[in-house]
Order: C-alpha cells, then sequence, then structure tokens
C-alpha cells in the first residue's frame, strides 16, 4: 500500500477531466440517432466511466487480489440476475 | 498491554479488514440496485416505444448538471483521502466538507426535476418508465443522504483530533461508499437521461 504523492494528484485530475469529457461526449452521441448503437455506445463510456473510477478513485489499482475479487464477483451476480430475468421473462 | 489474538490488534490488519469488509457491503448494494436494473432491462426489451417517448421528457440538461455535480464531489473526496495520508486533517476536513455541500447541490437540483415531473403529472404510477425512475433515482438519493450523513460525521471526528496520516479507517471507508454513490450514478445517466 502507497502513500499518494503528488504524481498521483495529477493523476487524479486528469481522470477527473477525462470522466467530465467522457460526459460530454455520451450527451451528445444521444442526439445523434443511430439506432440500436446509440444503447451499446451509452452503456460503452459508462462503464468506461465506472472503471475509471474503481481503478483510480477507488484505488483499485493498487489493491490485492481479494479486494478485486469482491469487487468482480458481484458483477457477474447481477449479469446472473438481470439476463435470468431476461430470458425467463422473453420464453414466458 | 496484552493484546488480543487476533490479527486485530494489527492497525494494518484492522484496516485491512475495515476496508474488506466495506468493499463486502458494496457487493450487496450493487444487488440491491441490481434488482432495479434487472426490472429495467425487463420492462425496456418489453416496451420500446413507451420508454423511447417518455425519457424524452426527463430534463437531460439537469440530469447532466447533476453528474458534473457528483464527478466533482468524488474528485473531493479523492483529495480528502489524499491530505488525510498526508496528515493534512484541516485539508481533509475543508474537501470533505465540499463533498457535503456538492451532495446538497445534487439533492437541490433533483428536488427541481422531481418537482417539475409532479408538475406535469408525472407521477411514480404514470406508467412504468416513470415508475423505474422515482424508484431508481429515489433509491439513490437516500444513498445521497446518507452519504452525506457519513461525510459530514467523519468531518466532525477529524474536528476532534481524531485522524492523522497513521490512523484514518474511516475517512477512508466513507470515501469507498461516496464513489459508490458515483457509480451508481453513472449508469442512470445514460439508462434514463439519454436512452430511456
Amino acid at each position: 500500500m502507497s502513500h499518494e504523492t503528488t504524481g498521483d494528484r495529477r493523476t487524479c485530475l486528469a481522470i477527473y477531466v477525462a470522466l467530465l469529457l467522457l460526459t460530454v461526449v455520451t450527451v451528445l452521441v444521444s442526439y445523434v440517432d443511430l439506432g440500436m448503437l446509440n444503447v451499446v455506445v451509452a452503456l460503452l463510456i459508462a462503464s468506461a466511466k465506472a472503471s475509471l473510477v474503481a481503478l483510480f478513485f477507488m484505488h483499485l489499482r493498487s489493491e490485492d487480489r481479494l479486494v478485486w475479487g469482491f469487487a468482480l464477483v458481484p458483477i457477474v451476480f447481477l449479469a446472473i440476475i438481470i439476463l435470468g430475468t431476461l430470458v425467463d421473462t422473453m420464453l414466458r | 498491554m496484552s493484546a488480543p489474538p487476533d490479527g486485530h490488534a494489527d492497525p494494518r490488519v484492522a484496516f485491512e479488514a475495515a476496508k474488506l469488509g466495506l468493499w463486502t457491503f458494496l457487493a450487496t448494494e450493487v444487488l440491491l440496485f441490481g434488482a432495479l436494473f434487472a426490472a429495467y432491462t425487463v420492462f425496456r426489451v418489453k416496451y420500446p416505444e413507451l420508454f423511447r417517448s417518455e425519457h424524452l421528457k426527463l430534463n437531460r440538461v439537469l440530469g447532466t448538471l447533476n453528474t458534473f455535480v457528483l464527478i466533482t464531489s468524488s474528485l473531493a473526496v479523492v483529495l480528502g483521502v489524499d491530505a488525510i495520508r498526508r496528515g493534512k486533517a484541516r485539508l481533509l476536513e475543508i474537501y470533505y466538507g465540499a463533498t457535503v455541500l456538492l451532495g446538497a447541490v445534487f439533492l437541490v437540483v433533483k428536488y427541481i426535476e422531481w418537482a417539475g415531473e409532479f408538475r406535469h403529472g408525472r407521477y411514480p404510477g404514470t406508467n412504468i418508465f416513470f415508475a423505474l425512475y422515482f424508484m431508481m433515482t429515489g433509491l439513490h438519493g437516500i444513498h445521497v443522504i446518507l452519504g452525506m450523513g457519513a461525510l459530514a460525521y467523519v468531518v466532525v471526528l477529524s474536528r476532534r483530533g481524531r485522524f492523522s496520516a497513521g490512523y484514518h479507517t474511516p475517512v477512508e471507508v466513507t470515501g469507498l461508499y461516496w464513489h459508490f454513490v458515483d457509480l451508481v450514478w453513472i449508469y442512470l445517466l445514460p439508462l434514463l437521461y439519454l436512452i430511456g
């Protein structure tokens, strides 16, 4: 576990700017009709932003594998819940 | 001093354990919101036209503004944690205080949005899109309120001189919680405001 330095603060400021820019991009794209691609682009950008927040703001990149497991396993369960419910309701 | 035999007497181990505990809590939070995300997915697939027409009624500008507010508040938390890691308690109080204020700004904007929906006769019972909109933003809003309380309490503790570069576990774990609140909103913005 390392203590933050000025370099880390600079990194976090860069991440902050990236998050703001990605927000602007996803809002601008939403005004363009791309059909089904709109959903794909919006979710990809949201996931990119979420990854940046988790890795840098929540310091996941400097955590050990145990914390990584606790961070990633719920996402697997979330996918099972959503896909499972979807399959069930669509085939009914 | 007679230390208990378990490793939690070691401050480093205690810190790692507290952090893992918070991540475990966040795992249950993912599933709490996950139920609503699952409902959203199912009904969006079932009624695509309804979602398309209804989501256009939301205020995209205010939703985006609130995204900027929350991302900025997350940066303040990062800088607050960084400050106390360097032993600067006063700086931590300023950054966490700013985060609480930004949380309040978020709620005011949210209030303006909800009031607007009510004025136009759009309530949770109007249709499934607005039911999900109010449920998801409402549950998220409750998390913002609880997070503000936790952060404010950390500021109070810091004023009493509880935290240093060597010990600041509550600062780190409340910070993690606040970032999670930001994370949820990062998905709510596109799902509700941008693609319906």
